[in-house]
């Protein structure tokens, strides 16, 4: 693998290109590995570098049963922040932010993280005091958090639609270390990364079923050959009650939503921030991509489904909202929309924990925030596998909660998964 | 869009409708233990192809509905009332 710098951009650019060697290898399947992560999706490729590059564990595969990139790691609206007020959510996505600082020297892959600020309107009193509330908890662990005024809003986003006399803008809750990244160069970068550290990354190998012996799961039945792994990791978001029941496990605390996202034509520069509108119904957000395309999404379709492919109310619920709040995408033109099948949980909030499996990990439920939360569930899903013990920060993140009464419910919208948006 | 034929009013948008949740759930006895209400409220199959779930005809005759319907291709194989004495109505008039 050729690293990335100055030395070799010069050096291949005067010689056609040619000496660059591929990302990474595409190795035939073992027999046996030390950790076998289901998943090759930010979770699974980030989990495998960090048991790599934390605690030393090479003998590492991750099985992918498309190709790097293709499940919901590039069908996200690829926004990091870390706004989050609950014991354990705060900190773990917190230091997940930190990771995301520094990702690209990391990785030695450049994921254009660009902390551009995230910005989320609000439109009432009540919601100036809510968001508040939030936004000082935040400040009291270290987070950055600020609130605009209307004016100083006003200066820096002009072309919001300031006019709305139903839901007049009063001002905005401002993250400014947070923003946005490139989603298919975080996937690369990881898979890269890990590939060289000596994590064999196999794709087109899904999961077909296990074998138990004692109480554990032994092997691992693969579309390429049985695989066996002395421990074993799902980082599968989306589909983990197939492999959970595949496992006979039984239920989780988690339904299969799909949720959507746009990219418009590309227009010069328009927005230099990541706009965040969410009152009466609607729920928007939105930022412009380097390339220049628009790039927003909205809410959830609103019923349980595996389909990788949106229905047409959200996007008209979505394109409302669009001209709501920034009547002057009006005319622009909508290229690609897509969906992906988010884990929404009975709380809101993820799992990184043990299963009633002794050599099994698990790490699911990412609802609306698996994008920015990679590098930490990497970290802290690596952790757990590698000390068998929870990291404080996901001590409660388990599926035992809910009896225990600790749910971790960020919006407190109760037991149901699809108002965890 | 996918299109629901409710039993009431016949073939409209879901649009129309609001998704409840999984319709098979059985609530146990009140005295139950915490284990079985925890397993009722906040554990789910989340099958991946049909289920049975439920729908609120929200903006119609306002009415709960069963609907079988595939988690993959939401294919609808089949529209019912929720309550069971209302399904034997719906029968009967037709």
């Amino acid at each position: 693998m050729t690293k990335f710098n100055a030395w070799n951009v010069i050096k291949n650019g005067l010689n056609g290109q040619s000496y660059w060697t591929r990302q990474w290898r595409d190795p035939e399947p073992k027999s046996s590995y030390d950790v076998v992560i289901i998943g090759g999706g930010l979770h699974g490729l980030a989990t495998a570098y960090y048991l790599a590059k934390n605690h030393n564990i090479k003998n590492v595969a991750v099985l992918e049963k498309g190709w790097i990139g293709g499940g919901n790691a590039g069908r996200n609206t690829t926004i990091v922040r870390s706004n989050y007020m609950m014991p354990g959510n705060h900190e773990f996505y917190e230091h997940s932010l930190k990771l995301w600082e520094n990702l690209s020297h990391e990785l030695n892959y450049n994921v254009m993280f660009s902390q551009r600020a995230h910005v989320s309107l609000f439109h009432s009193p009540g919601a100036k005091d809510s968001v508040s509330r939030i936004y000082n908890i935040m400040r009291l662990h270290g987070t950055d958090a600020e609130l605009w005024d209307l004016k100083t809003l006003k200066k820096k986003i002009p072309h919001l639609n300031y006019h709305n006399s139903r839901f007049p803008i009063l001002g905005a809750a401002v993250q400014k270390r947070a923003g946005n990244a490139r989603h298919d160069a975080v996937a690369w970068g990881y898979a890269r990364a890990a590939d060289t550290l000596g994590v064999d990354i196999l794709q087109n190998c899904e999961v077909t079923g296990f074998t138990r012996k004692n109480g554990n799961i032994e092997s691992i039945q693969t579309s390429r050959g049985i695989i066996k792994g002395k421990k074993i990791g799902f980082a599968v978001a989306g589909n983990t009650s197939v492999l959970w029941q595949m496992a006979e496990l039984g239920n989780l605390p988690i339904e299969s939503h799909k949720l959507q996202a746009f990219v418009s034509e590309a227009v010069k520069p328009l927005l230099d921030q990541v706009v965040v509108y969410g009152v009466g119904g609607a729920h928007f957000y939105i930022s412009q991509s380097d390339k220049g395309s628009m790039v927003f999404g909205g809410d959830l379709d609103w019923y349980k489904s595996y389909a990788q492919r949106g229905n047409l109310p959200m996007v008209q619920d979505v394109a409302e909202a669009a001209m709501a709040i920034f009547p002057s995408l009006g005319r622009i033109r909508l290229l690609r929309h897509w969906a992906g099948v988010m884990d929404m949980t009975m709380d809101g909030s993820f799992f990184i924990c043990k299963t009633p499996i002794s050599n099994l990990y698990l790490n699911a439920g990412w609802n609306y925030g698996g994008f920015k939360a990679s590098p930490a569930s990497g970290w802290y899903f690596a952790d757990l596998i590698a000390n068998e013990s929870p990291h404080n920060y996901v001590q409660n993140h388990n599926l035992e909660r809910f009896e225990k009464g600790i749910n971790i419910d960020e919006r407190g919208a109760g037991p149901d998964p699809k108002l965890h948006g | 869009m996918i299109r629901i034929n409710c039993p009431y009013c016949g073939e409209r948008d879901h649009s129309e409708f609001s998704y409840g949740g999984d319709a098979t759930i059985n609530y146990p006895s009140l005295d139950a233990s915490e284990k079985e209400w925890t397993e009722a409220i906040f554990f789910r199959k989340n099958i991946k192809g049909f289920q049975f779930e439920t729908w609120h005809h929200s903006n119609g005759c306002r009415m709960w509905l069963v609907v079988e319907r595939s988690t993959i291709t939401h294919e609808i194989k089949s529209v019912k009332p929720c309550h069971p004495d209302l399904q034997k109505v719906v029968k009967n008039n037709k």
